[in-house]
């Protein structure tokens, strides 16, 4: 019997909370010795630098100020404190043959301490023109990277449920952990985005293996019902997301890097580098997972503990042991997918809660418990929302998902690959 | 630091309008999920229905204000329908899924461009509630009683709400000792022992869950009244779970659970709220700001739910055996 106190858990909350805050304290400092700032870097298409153009900052309390953009393209202009600011660049100093941005002037708000990053779109490809079916291909490649980047967050979760069978109501927090931790390594710290993110998985590891250790490994030997325990991770989902609002602030923000890429064009289909990058990768990242499971020894004591954890533990498994490495690599795996959502959408700290629904949607369909049905299921909702759009307006492209999501259990409950006896 | 203020504001709010709409819906709640086990985390939507039903019959169709409270209680009982038919026969944590995903189905909806001149977008419906105020019988002015501090309009808001909690406290009681309690709590505690006597236990979870949601229609209704406006974002998922805060720190499965927790909720988010903001503006506390304050107030809920959920999961007034729930 473990003995655990009150003291404690308050300890390891603190703890977990505190994870985090102190990847904040730390980055914090270079930050605010620069005060606030609006910035960004000039690129056209192609993706050179664009020299020589005024970028004019202004508010309605008579500040203006204004930056020429250097040879890379940088531009930034301090401002005088937190507020509103309209950002104008003057299309007269753009050179000849490059196409002025669509929007022109940007109102934006600087936040207190941190720099702001703008970027104009130069000559932005006019999309409106294209066919039905054009749109068709163009949409069907988005929905796979999303229904990707939904995989890496639903492999997890669904090999938590199947293998503890916790409802984690706070695994959309594990995605933006990492998204945001990325950002503090990558803007803060001025590391690469590449290798930031690198950090940032590490980091959204770290953050599944204290949970695991901290919250929920005490709570399963305390015999908590499982109700009970989703519950507990409801609370912390909201704990931890309006940490990241103290923290992070209420503004998207985008990474540093390969922020504003110029699409390149395989047929109907325009594709970033960075998206072409990031979705071989998260695929690369899936197939080994996969391959993970179903060839090493511990994906296969991981498969017999989601099917029966007494018996998994008899024949000698080390169930804890196995619980522990699913969190782990569970949570990497969602971090990588917050970081690849956040280079689509920028950051912010209520990515990961808009996302857990869709998420739900995905392992629900394809069967709750199951890692491959959680990859299938991502992939059609991915897909199912992007396409979506060709017929229903994108503010409603989710509610699609989810009414989707519905009728499965509707006909199906136990999903795509799930066995009928996992539903009571 | 005013000591003073900061217990009369605090007082108010404890019995204040949101009180009255957690209270009407940890109530509604209490019944399904204290009672019948239902883990329905779509609450929220309840109270959507019911206030945009009120809202779209009088401000949009130009309807009679009571025509509009029939119509949101009927929008409720066909919600809770629709969501019962696919769900109860499925295990609670699927409850729980379909009912949060018809919430923010609901919620986005209703928001949308697309119905924007029937439920009026982002900014929601406004003037639908000058029939209930025409009844106040209160004449105009500030009315202090005690630490309880109210203008007229909100006296009546407190009064009416409060009258509709005492009837549907009595309500919940009179049912939880008649045959129909019992076998709502059989289904909770064992559902197989009580379709063995015979009781279709899909038909008696459907009611639960139309009565449940029949109460959070009447919080619905005096959310959307107090306001005078209905707003899509303000039935977003974290008012869900602010009931179920409500409904765990009074004690789940108890007539008076609901009401205890409110009072003791409300009293101490806004007490919270108002120590921490006048805290930073007198310098006590210098390394957040008072926005950031505000924000605490919601981590401290988030934190307070996990361990009321690990060392006292039956709250103040309830029985810890009676919430052994268990999914698998």
């Amino acid at each position: 019997m473990v003995h655990w106190s009150v003291t404690r858990v308050i300890a390891v909350i603190v703890a977990a909370l505190g994870l985090l805050g102190t990847v904040a304290v730390v980055s914090a400092g270079p930050a605010s010795a620069e005060g606030e700032a609006i910035q960004g870097t000039l690129r056209d298409l192609a993706g050179a630098p664009v020299v020589g153009v005024t970028i004019t900052v202004s508010n309605d309390g008579g500040f203006s100020d204004s930056s020429v953009s250097d040879a890379e393209g940088a531009w930034a202009v301090e401002v005088p404190g937190p507020g509103a600011y309209s950002v104008l660049l003057d299309e007269d100093t753009l050179p000849d043959g490059t196409t002025p941005p669509t929007v022109n002037p940007i109102t934006t708000s600087a936040d207190p301490g941190t720099p702001r990053f703008i970027n104009f779109r130069l000559g932005e490809r006019e999309r409106n023109v294209q066919s039905r079916w054009d749109r068709a291909a163009q949409l069907s490649v988005e929905g796979l990277r999303f229904g990707l980047v939904l995989a890496l967050a639903a492999v997890g979760l669904s090999l938590i449920y199947g293998t503890t069978g916790l409802t984690n109501f706070a695994h959309g927090e594990i995605m933006t952990f990492g998204a945001i931790s990325t950002w503090f390594f990558n803007v803060n710290l001025g590391i690469n985005l590449i290798g930031a993110a690198v950090l940032g998985v590490i980091t959204a590891g770290v953050f599944g293996w204290a949970q695991e250790r901290g919250l929920w490994r005490p709570l399963r030997k305390r015999g908590t019902g499982l109700i009970a325990m989703m519950i507990v991770s409801i609370g912390f989902a909201l704990a931890l997301a309006n940490t990241y609002l103290i923290i992070f602030g209420g503004a998207s923000r985008p990474y540093a890097d390969y922020d504003s890429q110029a699409g390149i064009e395989f047929g109907p289909v325009s594709l970033t580098p960075k998206d072409m990058i990031s979705m071989v990768i998260a695929a690369v990242i899936l197939a080994i997972a996969g391959l993970a499971l179903l060839k090493t020894r511990m994906g296969k004591a991981t498969r017999a503990v989601a099917d029966n954890p007494a018996l998994a533990a008899s024949s000698g498994i080390d169930v804890d042991r196995v619980i522990m490495v699913v969190w782990i690599s569970g949570a990497a795996l969602a971090g990588l997918g917050g970081v690849m959502l956040a280079m689509t959408q920028q950051v912010s700290y209520l990515m990961g809660t808009q996302t857990l629904l869709l998420i739900f949607a995905a392992v629900t369909l394809g069967g709750l418990g199951t890692a491959f049905g959680a990859l299938v299921g991502s992939l059609v909702v991915g897909m199912l929302i992007q396409l979506s759009t060709l017929w229903i307006n994108p503010e409603l492209k989710n509610v699609g998902a989810l009414l989707v999501m519905i009728i499965v259990l509707m006909v199906r409950p136990q999903g795509i690959l799930g066995r009928r006896s996992r539903v009571g | 630091m005013d000591w003073g203020f900061i217990f009369t504001t605090s007082m108010s709010a404890a019995i204040g309008i949101s009180a009255i709409v957690f209270c009407l819906g940890a109530i509604g709640l209490n019944i399904q999920f204290g009672y019948t086990g239902l883990l329905n985390f779509g609450q929220a939507a309840f109270l959507a229905v019911a206030g945009y039903g009120l809202a779209t019959t009088v401000t949009t169709l130009g309807l009679n204000f009571w025509l509009g409270i029939v119509v949101g209680m009927a929008a409720t009982v066909v919600l809770a329908v629709i969501l019962g038919i696919p769900t109860l026969r499925l295990r609670a944590d699927y409850l729980a899924i379909v009912t949060i995903a018809a919430a923010e189905i609901l919620r986005l909806t209703l928001r949308s461009v697309a119905f924007k001149d029937t439920f009026g977008g982002s900014d929601g419906l406004q003037q639908f509630s000058d029939a209930f105020y025409k009844l106040n019988p209160i004449s105009p002015g500030a009315y202090d009683f005690g630490p309880f501090k109210y203008n007229e309009k909100s006296w009546w808001v407190i009064i009416v709400g409060w009258s509709l909690v005492a009837v549907w406290t009595l309500l919940v009681f009179l049912l939880m000792r008649s045959p129909f309690g019992r076998v709502l709590r059989g289904i909770r505690e064992d559902e197989d022992a009580v379709r063995s006597l015979g009781k279709n236990v899909y038909w008696y979870k459907m009611q639960a869950l139309i009565l449940g949601g029949l109460g959070g229609a009447f919080a619905g209704f005096m959310l959307a009244l107090g306001q005078s406006a209905v707003s899509p974002d303000a039935y977003a998922t974290n008012l869900t779970f602010l009931i179920y805060v409500v409904l765990i720190i009074g004690g789940a499965a108890r007539v008076f659970g609901p009401i205890l927790g409110a009072l003791i909720f409300s009293f101490l988010f806004q007490f919270v709220d108002v120590v921490l903001d006048q805290a930073v503006n007198t310098g006590l506390i210098t390394f957040i700001t008072s926005t950031q304050a505000a924000q605490i107030r919601l981590v401290m809920v988030g934190v307070g739910l996990m361990l009321l959920m690990i060392y006292r999961p039956q709250g103040i007034l309830g029985d810890r055996k009676e919430l052994q729930l268990d999914a698998r």
